[in-house]
């Protein structure tokens, strides 16, 4: 069934189109965003869409106050979404630690273009890799998917909202220009088929109930404003209550159970998607677009008889440690070869989870446009001999 | 990597709940506020804690729902009031209060969202926030404890900072003009604007009264003493004495110009409600610009 927030079909659209649509299939009812290439049209899809559903669609006057938007919209109850790139996203980092630090689901679309500074505007990069993971200060655990088709973008947004419930976190769907901007066919499903999940709310009573009590995932349920739980949510550290507390216990106590409920549930919220992994001897990593080009280097190169494989990252973070490591330790797996279009980001993730067992070599592409196959095979060749 | 965190060997979690209670009700107003929560970190002779009470006696008096009342506060010295009320209350980051608001507010309109914060978190960092949330005229009440220095990073200069003023950062005297806050906010959309002195509750409660029940920005400037840092530095005394100097300085006017409302260090002080006009909220015109005509019914092209 097709609803107004659901346009179930085969549609003709591009990557930031289709990451709105996902954000609408997914329930979102707040946007605050600012416009920024190569991400306007996420926004501007949202200004249509939403408030043919009653949401919420509002141009901030930076990115900073869009941030700090669509966390007080989720302590409301919306479920709530900004879109951005780079610039944009070194803005909003304070916000995301606040996010992460009250527990307050929410996305983060950014599709990335080249850096730093203004850099490329309206040219890809995919450069913002580890400030997604290490951007905001403090630590904490990120969530970061990364598609690498206009389909895609529709269902990991969709996945992103879903994570961010289920783990009370901020989710950065971290996209790209060459995604953002391509067009091509995405099929909507049926409202029915799409799975949404929504954040656990407090089963007790106001006078019972513990905002930030210890629950067996990690994950307390979360009180919404105005149903009359009168909660305190602060980013300074807090204990149990939510109340400040800045000593050495309240922020062990705090700070572990963070980064724990992330840690502890990588093998359910890592995604990849794997090929010829049974035989490689060589293994291509990468993600978003990256990875279209990476697909035809694999298919090319077995059909010369290589005997190559490919891990596609659609969770970039958490990062899939256990994989890597396990594959390095494989007597015939000799060297990753990991392609992105940076001077080097996850190549490092690699390395340090290869510990020295295969060798990792990066395929780095400075951006502005996509690097294409034959260049990347030359790369993939010369590891070859 | 192998992960060994360092357990610290921290006492059980329900220790926090011992004694919540202690002492919690002995005031009537107490109701209004979080079980354990008092004594709060303001230092004596602060003006911070006689708006909290403005704030609660509003709640009183004006009856409000506390199921509904959202409050949000930046960070600073009294940035720390959202804290000890018992309502909903979000302490977020420095400058932001007003865009999380904006959101509170936008996703559930049924809320009645105030922003208590400090000059510095609301006119520097926040400034910017602070008048597009009055040209939008988001329906939100900003409360501002202006103690014309920043508190809790020990009394550094800021927008507020009248010139000469002594500061820890302005060792030689402020060079720098202060914002007028009243003027700010009429220029910048607000449809109620009053300034009162710490002295003046009465006045504040009822300004706040008025503040969260009108649709619209509202912006209550409070001036309140900061004996530690800007009163010391400045050689005005007590919180005591600076309560009497608002009393011998207050003018309360209607008739003034928000243009002619500028504070100095010394001298006179008007206070008053400056602004109290109507105007359609950011919903009510998003509600008939954006949502009415998403959901209009499609005009057939024959007629
Ligand atoms: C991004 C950021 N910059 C700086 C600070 C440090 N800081 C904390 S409170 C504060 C000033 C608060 O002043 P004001 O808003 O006037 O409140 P008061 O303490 O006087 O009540 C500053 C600069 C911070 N917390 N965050
Ligand atoms: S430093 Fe100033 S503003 Fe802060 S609590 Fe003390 S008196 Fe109040």
């Amino acid at each position: 069934m097709s609803s107004k927030a659901v346009r179930t079909g085969a549609h003709f659209m591009s990557g930031d189109e289709a990451c709105a649509e996902g954000g609408m299939a997914a329930g979102c009812s707040f946007f605050a965003g600012y416009p920024i290439t190569p991400a306007t049209e996420v926004a501007e899809r949202m200004s249509i869409r939403l408030p043919q559903v009653g949401g919420v669609y509002i141009q901030m006057e930076d990115e900073i106050a869009s941030m700090a938007a669509i966390i007080g919209a989720s302590c409301a109850g919306a479920k709530a979404m900004t879109s951005t790139s780079g610039p944009g996203f070194s803005l909003m980092m304070e916000n995301i630690g606040l996010a992460a630090m009250l527990e307050v689901p929410c996305v983060v679309v950014n599709i990335q273009r080249g850096g730093p500074s203004t850099g490329l505007p309206t040219l890809v990069g995919q450069q913002d890799v580890m400030q997604c993971r290490w951007g905001s200060h403090g630590d904490y655990e990120v969530i970061a998917l990364s598609p690498d088709s206009p389909q895609e973008a529709f269902e990991l947004t969709i996945e992103a909202f879903n994570l961010s419930e289920k783990y009370r976190t901020p989710v950065v769907l971290l996209s790209d220009e060459v995604v953002g901007h391509m067009t091509e066919k995405v099929i909507i499903p049926d409202s029915k088929k799409i799975k949404t999940v929504s954040r656990k709310l407090p089963k007790k009573k106001p006078e019972n109930f513990i905002p930030y009590a210890h629950e067996e995932d990690d994950v307390p349920p979360m009180a919404i404003a105005g149903e009359g739980y009168h909660v305190h949510a602060t980013g300074l550290t807090h204990d149990e209550l939510g109340y400040p507390a800045i000593n050495a216990d309240a922020q062990e106590r705090l700070v572990q159970r963070l980064i724990r409920k992330i840690r502890n549930h990588v093998e359910e919220i890592i995604r990849t998607e794997d090929a010829f992994l049974d035989d490689a001897e060589i293994i291509l990593v990468s993600y978003g677009c990256s990875a279209r080009a990476a697909r035809e280097v694999v298919e090319t190169a077995r059909a010369d008889g290589m005997k190559i494989g490919m891990i596609r990252l659609i969770t970039v973070w958490p990062f899939c440690e256990r994989k890597i490591s396990e594959l390095a330790a494989l007597e015939r797996v000799k060297k990753f070869v990991v392609c992105e279009i940076n001077a080097g980001q996850i190549a490092y993730e690699v390395e340090r989870c290869a510990g020295g067992k295969a060798e990792t070599i990066l395929a780095g592409f400075m951006g502005g446009r996509i690097f294409t196959p034959e260049e990347l095979y030359r790369v993939v060749r010369e590891a070859a001999e | 990597m192998k992960i060994r965190f360092i357990d610290a060997e921290a006492p059980p979690a329900s220790r926090i709940f011992e004694n919540l209670a202690a002492g919690h009700g002995d005031h009537p107003l107490d109701r209004y506020l979080k079980k354990g929560r008092i004594p709060h970190i303001w230092c004596s002779g602060c003006g911070n804690g006689i708006l909290l009470a403005a704030f609660v006696k509003a709640m009183e008096k004006g009856n409000f729902d506390t199921k509904k009342t959202v409050v949000v506060s930046g960070i600073g010295c009294i940035g720390r009031a959202a804290g000890y009320l018992d309502l909903d209350t979000y302490h977020t980051t420095h400058g932001r209060a007003i865009p999380f608001a904006t959101g509170l507010k936008l996703a559930n309109p049924k809320l009645n969202v105030v922003v208590i914060s400090g000059d510095g978190d609301l006119f520097a960092i926040g400034g910017n926030h602070f008048i597009h949330a009055a040209r939008r005229n988001v329906d939100i009440t900003v409360i501002c404890s202006n103690n014309f220095n920043y508190g809790m990073t020990g009394g550094q200069g800021g927008p507020t900072t009248p010139l000469e003023s002594k500061t820890t950062t302005t060792p030689y005297g402020c060079s720098e003009h202060p914002f007028n806050l009243v003027y700010l906010a009429k220029a910048s959309g607000a449809v109620y604007v009053a300034r009162w002195t710490a002295l003046h509750t009465h006045e504040l409660r009822d300004s706040i009264i008025h503040s969260v029940n009108k649709p619209g920005f509202c912006f209550v400037e409070a001036i309140t003493p900061c004996p530690t840092a800007h009163g010391r530095r400045n050689k005005l005394g007590d919180g005591l004495s600076m309560m009497k100097s608002y009393r011998d300085n207050s003018v309360l006017t209607t008739e003034l110009d928000p243009e002619e409302t500028a504070i100095g260090l010394k001298g006179k002080i008007a206070v008053g409600e400056f602004v109290d006009i109507d105007k359609p909220t950011f919903m009510d015109m998003y509600d008939e610009c954006a949502i009415c005509r998403a959901n209009a019914p499609k005009k057939s092209k024959k007629s």
